[in-house]
């Protein structure tokens, strides 16, 4: 027989960017375990409504933890309390029969409030639009095996490449630095032997994007925790790194 | 009087795309910035074709209904993407690829464009792995492969389980390299409302911002809609939340033919589901067949957990019935025998809804490392979301609607019976005939993405060198905006009882029970008066809280569960009238002794293509009838 939990929720509702938010105290009783945390709000919203209530909004939308689209702050920590799990596959049954939870949206001055749980993340896009590419038109590639890629190259960029985007790294640290939204991308792209022609401009070029958003990263770690992917800490330090050299290898392609 | 020109080019089949590629009119490079083209949808197909008409000189406007383009359902693909490469000295080659997916598609798809499909299907792998894709590699450095359903030979290329995010996030960083420069231009949470047509030719669309509520009509040269399926119309479905087949509809209300709806994929290994809240399934990616056994207590009502039950009481259908394939027959074959097994009762989990996939003898032959190497973000997945450890206890899976071979009519240059709109990807009908193969729906949306739309597009759009646009403010433009804003206004003044979300799950039932994993003519004729019954009852009494002026969930689904409600009846309609089966289309009254789809070619190998005709009338059937030169049509077997 599936546990049924009674909760108490304390949601935070707001208009829009520019209204003032407040916390809606709600009971959510009978809530079974095997539901997902977002599929708990679907309950609540659907009692909302029968109230004529407006319910709550929240971004989401795979629900399988793989494109990036909800997150919200549960009991203070981004994604809820669950090592490398996003929103969506948070399930109920990590949490007890008469818990308290605060639900509030990703904080961040750069994540911007639209509606209650949904915030505004077009600067993710902005960092990429930067540089987070490797110019390859269409038609112009060569055969697929012309480049042999060693195997831990291929998984390393993989493990960065892993990231979903979700903002969890921002909304988690002290500062809301986007340090490894951004080294995630780099490293990505900048250990594959395809990303060294334009190694040195990207990472330039996405760094000072990142700095022009977001704020300073002091090594907190909070990001690698919230990280529903646990990309490594290691792709800051390689960011970081790269970033210097850029200042010299992109003076000197200059001048040649 | 509309007529179906598939406009399939002359000469042997491997050589008609080359003849077509030289035979459609072009535009010279510095000529292709006096055209804007609308894209609409941002997953492998919009966004791999925004970035590569952008790449090409066109001004590109593209519009998701997402924050950002990278979050489209691409995405969530896991397995793979198949290319004939041959790099496993397998076998393997474009004729192999070509004649698997005929067969595979239950030969009810159109020869020329699979053909194509395998022709191009390299070319994506190249792309990508240019782009940066970091696909799986032998320790060689050189790309691995797997093997996956409905092929004997190991063609699919992969980046661990994530194949769809990492081909998107390619596709998704081409597209930011030409927003970057300008080429692009970007409208992200932007719902498109309805397609706009001036004198039977596309002329754009109308969007609603959705933080603002603000209506506009954007016009172009041409219009590319890839804006994947509809299988929410079940609503439990693997599809995302926000998946809706609302653009496509739209477009067939104003003209497009819309090609074998009743043709849905049903997913073999999704993970059953565990209550009344459920809101949707998750697939666990068909790759996991390679190496997990499909089995089911021998006996019934068992109450014994998996490791209680002795090897000989244990039923492995699928390896005993067909012992070539075992389990790796294509996906509606799985789908149906475990549905027959769940039907006799020996279905296992709290519901008995479910079968077992288990990896206890990989584990013992390869070790757990290398089965974890494989599968472990699945396995964690699974984890999370069942609670149960499937590295102890087998999993447990069941078939759930995943994918939609129907979808908008095209011709061989991808555009629809309106010209000057396009449909890429799922949301067209062309390759995948009656059953897709698994792999398949990455290949295709790329290649109609990169490779096919980019050539042919110019066959329209060259002749209208030196013309504009239709003007935003054309009485088509400010009629389409004033139609939206009345159905807006009559969502909000209902003022019913129960909420979009209620109505959504009455239709998936009705659609999943009468025309889900198996069809029959009674089942079919029940749902054809309980539809239109749902729907005026929805539009009657459902309730829509809020404003229009603003961010507002309820207004964007109760727009698109009226069009689910309209498609779902055509759907019924074909599958009613289609009395075959076929691939996914099972039919009860057409299956051989062995209980095997039973196709009727002499009456049925066409593409069942349907005019609307108006809310109050029936519409008309097309057809357009499919001509088997090169693969012999024969029964498919995978005994």
């Amino acid at each position: 027989m599936t546990r049924m939990l009674n909760l108490k929720l304390r949601i935070w509702r707001q208009n829009g960017p520019d209204s003032e938010g407040a916390f809606l105290d709600i009971d959510a009783p009978g809530i079974p375990e095997d539901a997902s945390f977002l599929e708990m709000l679907d309950v609540v919203n659907e009692r909302l409504i029968s109230d004529d209530i407006e319910p709550v909004t929240f971004d989401h939308d795979c629900r399988e933890g793989i494109c990036g689209t909800c997150g919200v702050m549960i009991n203070g920590q981004a994604h809820g309390p669950e090592k490398a799990t996003a929103t969506c596959q948070l399930h109920m049954r990590k949490f007890n029969d008469g818990d308290e939870i605060t639900i509030e949206p990703w904080q961040a001055t750069s994540f911007p409030v639209l509606k209650d749980l949904m915030v505004d993340r077009r600067t993710l896009d902005r960092i990429v639009e930067a540089g987070g590419y490797i110019s390859a038109p269409t038609g112009t590639a060569p055969d697929a095996n012309e480049i042999a890629i060693p195997k831990e190259a291929a998984e390393m960029s993989m493990d960065a490449a892993a990231c979903i985007g979700c903002g969890a790294c921002i909304a988690a640290c002290p500062n809301s630095a986007g340090q490894l939204f951004t080294a995630a991308k780099l490293a990505h792209l900048n250990v594959l032997p395809q990303g060294q022609p334009e190694r040195w401009k990207r990472t330039e070029a996405m760094v000072e994007t990142m700095e022009d958003f977001f704020g300073a990263c002091t090594n907190h770690g909070e990001c690698h925790e919230a990280c529903p992917k646990e990309v490594p800490l290691d792709f800051i330090a390689m960011m970081n790194r790269d970033y210097v050299r850029s200042k010299v290898k992109n003076r000197s392609l200059a001048s040649q | 009087m509309v007529t179906l020109d598939a406009k399939i080019p002359e000469g042997p089949i491997a050589e008609k795309w080359d003849n077509h590629k030289f035979s459609v009119k072009l535009v010279n490079p510095a000529n292709k910035r006096r055209f804007d083209v609308i894209v609409v949808g941002t997953g492998l197909a919009g966004a791999s074709a925004a970035a590569s008409l952008a790449e090409l000189g066109y001004n590109v406007k593209v519009f998701t209904y997402h924050d950002s383009p990278r979050r489209a359902h691409s995405i969530a693909a896991q397995g793979g993407i198949n290319a004939s490469k041959n790099y496993r000295n397998d076998g393997d080659s474009v004729y192999r690829l070509f004649y698997d997916t005929v067969k595979g598609g239950d030969y009810r798809s159109r020869e020329a464009n699979v053909y194509r499909l395998a022709q191009v299907a390299d070319d994506i792998i190249d792309q990508c792995t240019a782009q940066g894709v970091p696909f799986a590699r032998e320790y060689g450095g050189l790309l691995a492969n797997r093997s996956f359903g409905g092929a004997q030979v190991s063609r699919t290329f992969y980046a661990r389980g994530q194949t769809g995010q990492q081909l998107l996030l390619g596709a998704y960083q081409a597209l930011a390299a030409q927003i970057a420069v300008g080429k692009v231009t970007l409208y992200n949470r932007s719902d498109v409302l309805d397609i706009v047509t001036k004198d039977g030719e596309a002329a754009g669309i109308v969007t609603r911002d959705m933080l603002s509520g603000e209506v506009t009509a954007h016009s172009a040269h041409a219009v590319v809609l890839a804006t994947g399926g509809y299988g929410n119309v079940y609503y439990l479905s693997t599809n995302a939340m926000q998946c809706n087949g609302s653009a496509i509809w739209r477009a067939h209300r104003k003209g497009a033919l819309f090609a074998n709806p009743c043709y849905t994929q049903i997913h073999p290994t999704c993970i059953p589901a565990a209550d009344e809240f459920q809101s949707k399934l998750t697939l666990m990616s068909e790759s996991l067949r390679n190496d997990g056994r499909i089995w089911v207590p021998r006996g019934f009502d068992e109450s014994r957990a998996a490791d209680q039950i002795p090897e000989d009481e244990r039923y492995y259908f699928l390896e005993e019935k067909y012992p070539a394939f075992g389990n790796l027959v294509p996906r509606d074959v799985a789908s149906r025998n475990a549905k027959t097994v769940v039907d006799e009762g020996r279905g296992v989990g709290p519901l008995s809804n479910g079968v077992y996939l288990d990896f206890a003898a990989a584990r013992a032959r390869d070790g757990v490392e290398a089965v974890k190497e494989r599968y472990g973000n699945l396995f964690d997945m699974y984890e999370r979301i069942t609670g149960e450890d499937p590295y102890s206890v087998p999993m447990r899976i069941y078939p759930a609607t995943h994918y939609t071979m129907g979808g908008l009519w095209v011709d061989y240059n991808l555009m629809t019976t309106v010209p000057g709109l396009y449909a890429l990807g799922e949301a067209n009908f062309s390759d995948h005939g009656a059953n897709r193969l698994g792999a398949s729906a990455l290949m295709q949306g790329l290649a109609d993405g990169y490779f096919v739309l980019p050539s042919t597009i110019s066959d329209h759009l060259a002749p209208q060198l030196g013309n504009s646009p239709v003007p935003t403010d054309d009485p088509v433009f400010t009629e389409a905006i004033d139609t939206v804003n009345d159905r807006t206004r009559m969502w909000m003044n209902v003022k019913g009882t129960h909420g979009v979300e209620h109505y959504h799950r009455e239709l998936g039932k009705i659609v999943w029970e009468h025309c889900g994993m198996a069809r029959n003519e009674a089942g079919l004729q029940k749902a054809m008066s309980e539809i239109p019954a749902l729907r005026d009852e929805f539009r009657k009494n459902v309730k829509v809280l809020g404003s229009p002026d603003g961010i507002n969930t309820m207004l964007e689904k109760v727009n698109r569960v009226d069009d689910f409600m309209e498609l779902a009846e055509l759907k019924v309609r074909d599958a009613l009238h289609r009395a075959e089966s076929c691939g996914g289309h099972f039919r009860e009254e057409s299956q051989t002794p062995e209980g095997e789809a039973l196709r009727d070619d002499e009456n049925f190998a066409y593409v069942g293509a349907w005019e609307w005709n108006g809310e109050d009338a029936e519409p008309t059937l097309h057809k357009e009838h499919l001509e088997f030169e090169y693969v012999k049509l024969t029964q498919r077997s995978y005994k």
